[in-house]
Order: C-alpha cells, then structure tokens, then sequence
C-alpha cells in the first residue's frame, strides 16, 4: 500500500479549468461505463475472496483510505474516475445493494448531497466543499458504500490496479465498438500538467502506451481525426522513456526493430529477468546425475528444453547455485541459455583446433572443450587481461585439458597464427540484448556506441575469417554472435563481410530455434542469404536477445598469410633480399647517343608547343645559343 | 613458456611424489598422448606435447595459462601444489580418505579433516602422507597431509583432526584473485 502511495504523489492540485474540463470528461465516461455492466462485472467473481482478509484491517485504515483517494483523485483525474465508477459497478453489480447504489447514482446526478445523517465520520464532511458539485457526489457515493459495504470498499481498492488494466481494456473494446474515433493522445493541457507536477502517473502511462498500440495497429480505423502517425508513435516512444527508463535514442532504435505491438513485448520482456540456467559438464557428469544430486540439496530444476541435453533451468534453491560442492567440483557452469547457442551452431568436431577470440568468462570455450571431448586444441582468447583470470578458472575448474589461453588484441589474429579449423567470434556488443541484466544499456548508449563497436566487430569478423584453413578437412566454419539485437551490430556486420571476403559464405547455422535474420532493414538492403542466420529475442524464447551467424570459407584468400610462421618468415626475407639488390646493384648502361635524339626531339616538342618552327632557320643569335647549350 | 630445468623437475617430482608415490612415472610415459611438463613465468603446466607445441606461437607476455596448471614456484624455490591440480593427483592417488555429506561443507570452508566427518580411509596411510580427499560418491575435493597412520587414527576423539588441508576446491572461490594471476 504503502508504495503505491508513493507512486502517486502529488504536487499542486489542479486548476479550476482542468477541473471543468475533467468534469465534462467524467460524464462522457460513466456514461460509457453504464453500458457495459457485464464486462466490469466479470471482475467481481474474485472479489469475495480477499473480502475476508481484509475486513479486520479496516477500521483503522478507513480514514487513511479516504484521505488518499481524495489524493488520487485530484491526482489521476480521466482514469481514475471512470474506474471508480465501473469498480462501483463491478463490485455491486450482483450483490442485493444494487438499488441503493442506483439511488445514489440519481443522487449524484441531481446535483443534491445525501443526507447527513448516512455518515459516521464528521471529518469527511467537513472537507467536502474542497470539491466541485459533482465530484463531491461522487465521493459521497463511495463514502456511502464505505458505510454502508466497508468490506466492498477496501477490497476494491487492493485491486485498483487490477480494475485499471481491466479498465484499460475495456475502453480499448469501447473504442472499437461505440466510438471508433477515441481520443488517445493527450491534450497540451494535460502534458503541461504532467510537466508541472514533475512526476508521471505509471498506471495513466502504461494505459495510454497500450491504447497508442492498439491505435497504431489498426491506424486508419482507430486514428484520431487530423493526427498523423508520427504523432502517435512520437507520444509512444516518449512514454517508453519515461515508463521504462530508456534513453530516447535507443528507444527509438529498438522500436524500429519491432511492430509496436511487438517491441511492447520486447520492452516489457526487458524487465523481467530471465530464468537462472546451468550447463552441465559432460567431461565430468552427466546430465540426469547432476539433475539427482541437485534436487537432492533442494534444488527445483527442470530441462530448458528439447533443443539442449546439458542445460537445466533453476527455479528456486535452498543453496547458493554458484557454491554448491558439485559447482566447485566442476559439474556444471551457470550459463546463459542463449550462450549455448554459437557452441551448438560451431559444432567443433574432436581432433580439431578452434579459436575462441573473445572467450572470458568461458562459459563457451569450456562448452567447446566438452563438445570435443577434451581432444584437438582449443585457443581462448581475451583481449582483457584481467578477465582471463575467470576465463582460467572456469578453465581449470571444468576440467579442460586441451586449451590455451592468451591474451591478444583479437584483431591480431592470423598473424599470431592462423590455419584454425574452426572459429568462434562471439563479439563484443552494445549488450541491447541483455538489458534484463544489465539496465546501465538503457541509458548510457549512445550514437557514437553504435558507429564504434559495429566497426570494431567488422574487424574482428574479417580476422575471425581470415584466421580459418579454407583447406580444412572436416571445419573451415566461422561463427559470429553478439548478445545485441540491433541490425548495424548484426546482420550489417554479416554483410559487409560478405562483401569484403568473397571467399566465404553464409551456411545454416543448424540451430532449431530462432527467427530468420533480416534482409532489408529500413531501407538498406542486404544479401538475401541472411535469412540464415539466427534472431533471438527476450520476448519470443524466454532467452536473452541474441545473434547467430554462421560462414564456410570456400577458398584461401591472401589476407590469410601469416607472418609468424617459419615459411613466411623466409619467404619475407627472400623478398627483401630481392628487393635490395634491385636498389644496389648496376643495372644497365647509359646510352648517349640515344639519349641525344630524345632530347633533341623533345626539345622540338616544346618550341612547337610554343608557336616556333623548330624547322625555320633561325636567327644568329638565338642558333648560337643553342649551339652553346648543346656544347654544355 | 620453457622446459622445467634439472633442479626444477627435481622439486616438482619431490612434492608430487608425496601423494602419487610411484604413480608418477605415468605422468611422464603416456605413449598414446605424450605429456610434458612446462614452465610460464612462476607456474608450472601439465599439457599434452602437441599443445605445448601450439602455445609456441603465442607470446611469452600474452600466454596466461596452456593445459592443467599444477602450481607454483615459491620465491624461495620451493614449489607449491595448487587446488587445480587435483584431477592428476586424484587419478594416480596412493592414499585416500572419503567424508561424509555433513563433513564436505566444513571443508570446502577451509577446515580440516575430522574423525567424526570421516567415512572411508585408505588402510595403510603413514603419519604425515600425502592424501586426496574424496566425497563419498567419489569426486576429489581437495588433498592435505594426514595427522595420524590410519591405525593410530582408529581410536581418535570423533572431534580431532585426521588430516590437515593443504588445499580444497572451495579455493575455485576464496582464491579466485590469487590463485590464477
């Protein structure tokens, strides 16, 4: 109670113009509300159920109730009067008070007070006159419920919040049926009163966010006359700011992802964390003894799904999941489901060697390790040296034998040393597909974010390419993944790899879930292979949002040299020597008598050039001239 | 990254001759998979001869760990046998002790091993030998030094210490800062 009294806190109460204009509003509604009595009155069948609880709190609370729906009511003016008039509806509807209710009703309408004598409490009406005529007939009417059905009362103010969202819905239903045309978008007025009092009503947001949906869906029915959509979505993306905490540049970003509908669902996704899941060690354990030994400490735990045979998902537990012995003992990793995901699609088969270049916190690499069985070799790599330090400790913990961690720039790649059979590129990224976990995204990304780390991840996935054997046996795969759902970290990277390196293309990542990436996003077209690849998205798997995509390298390429290696080495060295004697040794001879007639020809060239006969005879002076020259 | 030297090896085998004894000729003769042992800065690695050969093309300033790493040269040359090392030495261990489910919690925290928490015992440990904790289903978790022969240890106070902890897998988390660089 306590907190949704601090949602709604008020400043200064409204002028006596808005309160005019709220009035005419307020009779519109109810009028609205009485015709659908069997829609409000659906919600009453819970209601007796929490009657019990709370009838022995109320007679202390019943002045604070009071106090605060005054408070309320001044506060959140169109919803809340219209809620109070279908919850009077919904909770009398069936119940024998309904014809006093509906004397009251006429009362109110008649503009009279009812009698004195119904209250019990003199302090509620010695604030009456606080309120215009209607108004106070509409709390007369509540206080008269409170005397007469204190039970009723109480209860329908636990679930206000219940009767809002119903509410919301109903009206939506309305707007479909009774008056397509509904007003949706606030007025000036009621903007500049939410910018006055500073804060915003959450319930009022949240209901106008879902009628902008429902309007944008279906804009040419539902639309207000003379709005555009611009302003519809304009108004929809500033309520995003404002109820979830975005920014208003990456709000906007990822709503142009989506359908409105649908990026709703993405942003509500975004604040409900996703389930805790674990991997299990397969180098250790399998899967249902772990599951045993775990449900054996009080652990609650079921399989993610069919398309994974080493993850568990966690419910709750008794004990820390990150403590447990058969954690320390290395029989499984927390580990996001979605990080299974490039492992599954890069496939690493045993006797291979596989680079992971941005491997920490080894979730990944010590999936790789266990999906080779410990065989071939594995490079993990971290360009953050003190995040190598978990990256060895899972390492070690897991039980992985067959790998190696450095510490390079990735970008160094190939010349470090190439020939890999198979690569992991699982890039860094502007994390917009975590922001569940991570709510900083949410405001500290910003455009410049967007042009950096696209551009970074372009380089790394050209020497991700580059550092794989086109030549190899049984691999020759790249897989590129980031935990972002935005196009330019995406399937714009994919792309311009594409182009860059023709000697690669994009292969099925054989993963089962997953939605096709794009191949045209707002106005930018990319190649129609894209399809390939792999979108995940919060809302639609329960999964952080996520990309996958998968490349064969076709053929070598002459990027692919390595330096470092003893051949290269030579080869280099031989060039050089070539070079240097080209430089330093006698190459060739001067020919004077040649070199006399070109002269002499070129010399003809620039007099004719400059208007003069080189043929002419010429004057003595200037032939001797040009007899000195030649001398010279 | 380098072969350990003569002394080296000498030090390293000394210490791990203490909880795998003779075992230890298995760990330098694997026909199948040939092993070897190297050094990177202060620490020592177990990992196979093909990787080792791999981790020459990454430089010594960018190489933070290859294979298993066993532990660590002391500053005054004696060497210390890290947490890490346990699924060698629990491979080729020559003297177990087993503890009950209510004694793993206690030592993963740090203690050491009770007689009331003692399930199982090898029956011919020494006093002051090697020895590799187990839980009972059989997963190491951690080795020490045992206070007492198993004879002598038969007829201890349920409270007093059968083994000291030298090192159990509970580091993975109180030593995570140290243990890996």
């Amino acid at each position: 109670m306590g907190q949704r009294r601090a949602k709604n806190k008020q400043g200064a109460p409204p002028t006596y113009e808005e309160f005019a204009d709220r009035k005419t509003k307020k009779d519109q509604k109810r009028k609205r509300s009485e015709d659908k009595p069997s829609m409000a009155s659906s919600s009453s069948s819970d209601k007796p159920a929490k009657k019990s609880k709370k009838s022995s709190e109320k007679p202390e609370t019943e002045k604070e109730i009071i106090k605060r729906q005054r408070e309320e009511e001044k506060a959140l003016p169109k919803v809340d009067y219209e809620e109070l008039a279908s919850a009077k509806k919904s909770l009398f509807d069936e119940s024998d008070e309904e014809e006093l209710n509906d004397e009251f009703d006429i009362d109110a309408q008649d503009g009279e007070t009812p009698g004195e004598d119904f209250y019990d409490s003199e302090e509620e009406t010695r604030e009456r006159p606080m309120f215009s005529d209607d108004e106070d007939s509409e709390v007369e009417d509540l206080d008269e419920l409170n005397a007469a059905n204190m039970e009723a009362l109480s209860a329908k103010l636990d679930e206000e919040a219940d009767l809002e969202a119903q509410e919301a819905e109903d009206e939506l239903l309305q707007a479909d049926q009774v008056q397509p045309r509904a007003r949706v978008l606030p007025t000036e007025e009621e903007l500049a009163l939410e910018g006055q009092t500073g804060t915003k009503d959450l319930n009022v947001l949240r209901t106008r966010m879902i009628e902008i949906v429902k309007v944008l869906e279906d804009f040419k029915t539902l639309s207000e006359e003379g709005r555009s959509r611009a302003e519809y979505t304009d108004r929809l993306l500033q309520d995003i700011c404002d109820y979830f905490g975005y920014s208003r540049f990456l709000a906007e970003k990822l709503f142009n992802l989506f359908s409105p509908s649908e990026a709703m669902e993405f942003f509500e996704a975004n604040e409900i964390a996703r389930p805790i899941t674990i991997r299990t060690n397969t180098l250790k354990t399998r899967r249902r003894d772990l599951a045993q030994a775990l449900v054996n400490r009080g652990v609650n735990l079921q399989p993610i799904g069919p398309w994974t045979k080493v993850g568990l998902q966690i419910f709750d537990s008794q004990v820390p999941i990150g403590a447990t012995p058969e954690y320390l003992a290395g029989q499984y990793i927390l580990q996001a489901a979605s990080s299974f995901l490039p492992c599954m699609a890069l496939a690493p088969q045993e006797n291979e060697r596989v680079l992971d270049m941005a491997s920490a916190p080894g979730g990944k690499t010590t999936y790789l390790s266990a999906l080779m069985k410990n065989t071939g070799c594995i490079f993990a790599n971290d360009a953050n040296k003190a995040r190598t330090k978990s990256l060895i400790a899972n390492i070690h913990r897991l039980g992985c034998t067959n790998t190696i961690v450095c510490h390079y720039d990735a970008r160094e790649f190939p010349k470090v040393i190439g020939g890999f059979d198979r690569v992991l590129l699982d890039a860094p990224c502007s994390g917009t597909g975590v922001i569940a976990k991570d709510e900083s995204v949410k405001t500290s990304r910003t455009e410049k974010d967007f042009i950096q780390i696209p551009h970074l991840q372009k380089q790394l996935l050209l020497s991700a390419i580059d550092s794989v054997d086109a030549n190899s046996a049984t691999g020759g795969y790249i897989v590129y993944s980031t935990c972002s759902v935005m196009v330019e970290e995406n399937e714009a990277v994919v792309d311009y790899a594409l182009r860059k390196r023709p000697n690669v293309k994009l292969v099925d990542t054989g993963l089962e879930i997953g939605k096709d990436g794009f191949t045209s996003f707002r106005g930018k077209n990319f190649s129609p292979k894209l399809s390939l690849t792999k979108r995940y998205y919060p809302h639609t798997y329960n999964v952080d949002g996520f990309y996958v995509a998968k490349f064969k390298k076709i053929a070598p390429s002459p990027h692919d040299v390595s330096k470092a290696g003893a051949k290269e080495k030579e080869a280099a060295a031989r060039a050089d020597e070539e070079a240097e004697s080209i430089i330093h040794g006698d190459f060739a001879e001067f020919d004077n008598a040649e070199d006399e007639e070109l002269m002499e020809r070129s010399k003809a060239r620039s007099l004719k050039r400059k208007g003069i006969n080189p043929n002419a005879p010429k004057p003595s002076s200037s032939a001797a001239a040009a007899a000195k020259t030649e001398k010279k | 990254m380098r072969p350990l030297t003569e002394e080296e090896t000498k030090v390293v085998f000394e210490k791990m001759a203490n909880y795998i004894g003779r075992n230890i000729a298995f760990l330098v003769d694997n026909k199948e998979d040939p092993h070897v042992f190297r050094l990177q800065k202060d620490r020592v690695y177990y990992v196979a001869d093909r990787i080792a050969k791999f981790a020459t093309s990454v430089a010594r300033p960018n190489l933070m760990s290859i294979g298993i790493c066993l532990g660590k040269f002391t500053k005054s040359g004696k060497f210390k046998l890290h947490v890490t090392s346990i699924p060698i030495l629990s491979q080729y261990a020559k003297y177990k002790i087993w503890i009950k489910p209510n004694g793993e919690m206690p030592f993963l925290y740090g203690n050491h091993v009770l007689k009331a928490h003692v399930g199982r015992m090898s029956d011919d440990i020494p006093e002051h030998a090697g020895v590799i904790v187990y839980s009972m289903n059989d997963s190491p978790l951690g080795f020490g030094v045992s206070a007492k022969s198993t004879v002598e240890s038969r007829n201890l106070q349920p409270t007093a210490i059968v083994a000291f902890r030298q090192s159990d897998i509970g580091e993975y988390l109180r030593e995570e800062d140290t243990l890996f660089t």
